[in-house]
């Protein structure tokens, strides 16, 4: 069984973005960028299930520029087998990721695909249900675990407002990934050099016959409203004072 | 133009959250419906239609429905849609599972989370964990859309009388089943709807600490939230997150007890009216944005606190 992970390339989460000043977007130019924190968790999942003896390919797929092999290979380190890179300048949006990861599943026919619950620079929340749509799969989203069953189904545990769900769904499911799904592994020395030989495919959204052109047309890009700075009190009693007689939320 | 705007509910009550979409409906224009999809959920579409401004209620009673399975909704949406310029959902856990399977669908671009509406094609949404705001502009025949409820007042629950309207089901895809849930059991208010929040963060050392919040929150009727530090440490259940991958919470007051700051949390947060922040280290990030920080241990400040409120 086949495993295909998508693992996006993203501003680190611990950089602190600024607006463009002419608001056209965030500035990324030398902005340090690393795999999507979802996608780790992914990636670490599907390697799991090589582990298990459960798959036996785990293909780690990235689309944007050039520099997404970086994050490629970053999931070979990790332990993924090969890497496929869809090569695009072009602004990919959810829905053109989407259509661009159905064409490359109809190409190597995994029987799940691991995506992200959601990507930090967008914050969109959408391309694996997306791809479950274009391929008519099920899906399970925001996974906190995943068990795969005798029969070639899975039972999969979702993190939801209330509390937590189980369902099952059958193979071939996309499934994303929730932050407590697992604890994604630091690759070793010995791994990261290993993964340098590993092979990386690249195709173009022209190959696969997609047209990735994005949808939503931004119009601006611009800071969010600041607060106001406030002031440290100096005991509970000040506390409690302020937020009865200046606040007056008590 | 028309709006339909899909209810969010566990087959017995309607869901305030779906009360923000409805005031984003209502910015966007057109005639309003509401649709209920669920399995023997007519007393929720008897609520909905009591919801002002609201033109018809569409009742799709269905076992297919009953647990929300994103693969059979989305089918039924995509039925709809025709009738439809724009289709709204709040961005809840349900909402962001069935609304991007429809858009796929409809081969449509969603437009996730708005924050604001400028115009019937033109939205604001933030993007970076809140950092930046974006504005965005969709050409697409139907406009699929999240709602982050925080950022729209909540629709009257009543002063409606729209006619309630039944529909067949479209089936079952049989794609997914649902085995079961285990529902987080709390006497306490919601905690996207609470008018006070009181969290707790890796500072709280342990679960059996979370107390201390339990008591200040008793005082306050306040909902008691967390960091993913917090529930990550199995504090917490994980539906106390609050933060950009978790709930996005927006009370009158914000109480925030050892936690440091981290931009994934602060999204999750920082639109609330007064915030508050309790921490030993006084170069936290989380004093940027509170109104009032207190420089002091959790364990002798939150005790004290709860007894203030007392007197
Ligand atoms: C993809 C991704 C998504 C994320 N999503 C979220 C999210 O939705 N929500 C979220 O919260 N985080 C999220 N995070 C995690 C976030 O980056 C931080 O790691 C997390 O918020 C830290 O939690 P904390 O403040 O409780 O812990 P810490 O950063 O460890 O802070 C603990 C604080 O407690 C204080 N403290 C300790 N003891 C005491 C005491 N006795 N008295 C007073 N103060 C004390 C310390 O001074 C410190 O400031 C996400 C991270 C990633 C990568
Ligand atoms: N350009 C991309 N390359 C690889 N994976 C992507 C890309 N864009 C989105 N994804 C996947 O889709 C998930 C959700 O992204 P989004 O819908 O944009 O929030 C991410 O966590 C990735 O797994």
């Amino acid at each position: 069984m086949k495993v295909l992970v998508a693992v996006k390339r993203v501003v680190d989460y611990n950089v602190k973005v600024r607006v463009k000043a002419d608001g056209t977007g965030v500035e990324t130019a030398n902005v340090k960028m690393s795999m999507n924190p979802f996608d780790e968790i992914g990636v670490e999942e599907a390697v799991r299930l090589k582990e298990a003896g459960k798959a036996t390919e785990v293909i780690a797929v990235s689309l944007g520029p050039t520099q997404c092999q970086e994050t490629i290979r970053t999931a070979l380190a990790m332990g993924a087998d090969r890497g496929i890179h869809v090569q695009t300048d072009v602004e990919l949006q959810p829905l053109a990721v989407a259509k661009l990861l159905k064409a490359v599943v109809d190409k190597e026919q995994p029987q799940i695909c691991i995506l992200g619950k959601q990507a930090i620079d967008d914050d969109a929340n959408q391309t694996g249900q997306m791809l479950a749509a274009l391929a008519g799969w099920p899906q399970a989203t925001f996974a906190s675990k995943l068990v795969i069953n005798d029969d070639g189904s899975a039972n999969v545990t979702r993190e939801v407002d209330g509390g937590l769900e189980t369902v099952t769904v059958k193979m071939p499911f996309v499934l994303t990934t929730d932050l407590r799904l697992n604890e994604p592994r630091y690759a070793s020395l010995p791994n990261i050099m290993k993964a340098k030989k590993k092979p990386i495919d690249t195709l173009t959204p022209e190959q696969l016959g997609v047209d990735a052109a994005p949808r939503l047309k931004t119009l601006k890009v611009a800071e969010p409203a600041k607060r106001q700075a406030g002031i440290k009190v100096k005991s509970v009693a000040e506390l409690v004072d302020k937020l009865r007689n200046e606040a007056k939320v008590i | 133009m028309s709006v339909l705007v899909i209810a969010e509910h566990d087959n017995a009550k309607l869901n305030p959250a779906t009360l923000h979409a409805v005031t984003a409906a209502q910015k966007i224009g057109g005639e309003l419906h509401i649709l209920v999809a669920g399995s023997n959920a007519a007393a929720v579409a008897d609520e909905a239609a009591k919801v002002g401004g609201v033109a018809k209620v569409l009742l799709a009673d269905d076992a297919a429905y009953a647990n929300r399975l994103p693969e059979n909704l989305a089918k039924l949406l995509v039925d709809l849609a025709g009738n439809y310029s724009h289709l709204v959902a709040t961005a809840t856990a349900t909402g962001k599972n069935v609304m991007p399977r429809t858009a796929a669908l409809l081969d449509v671009q969603q437009i996730s989370d708005i924050s604001g509406v400028e115009s019937a094609d033109t939205f604001v949404r933030p993007i970076y964990a809140g950092n930046a705001m974006a504005t965005v502009q969709s050409g697409d025949k139907v406009k699929v859309i999240t709602v982050r409820a925080t950022a729209f007042d909540a629709a009257p629950a009543s002063g409606g009388s729209a006619a309630v309207e039944k529909l067949a089901g479209a089936g079952d895809t049989g794609l997914s089943t649902f085995v079961g849930q285990e529902l987080a059991k709390s006497e306490r208010p919601e905690l996207t709807s609470a008018r006070v929040v009181v969290s707790g963060g890796r500072g709280m050392q342990n679960g059996d600490n979370f107390k201390l919040l339990d008591s200040l929150a008793d005082k306050l009727n306040a909902a008691v939230g967390a960091s993913r530090a917090a529930v990550d440490a199995g504090f917490v259940p994980n539906t106390y997150q609050v933060g950009q991958t978790g709930k996005i919470v927006a009370p009158e007051l914000y109480i925030a007890v050892g936690i440091s700051g981290a931009i994934q949390h602060l999204a999750g947060m920082k639109d609330s009216k007064v915030i508050v922040a309790i921490n030993k280290d006084e170069d936290a990030p989380i004093f940027q944005v509170a109104d009032y920080g207190l420089v002091a241990d959790l364990f002798q400040a939150v005790p004290e606190l709860t007894n203030e409120l007392s007197k």
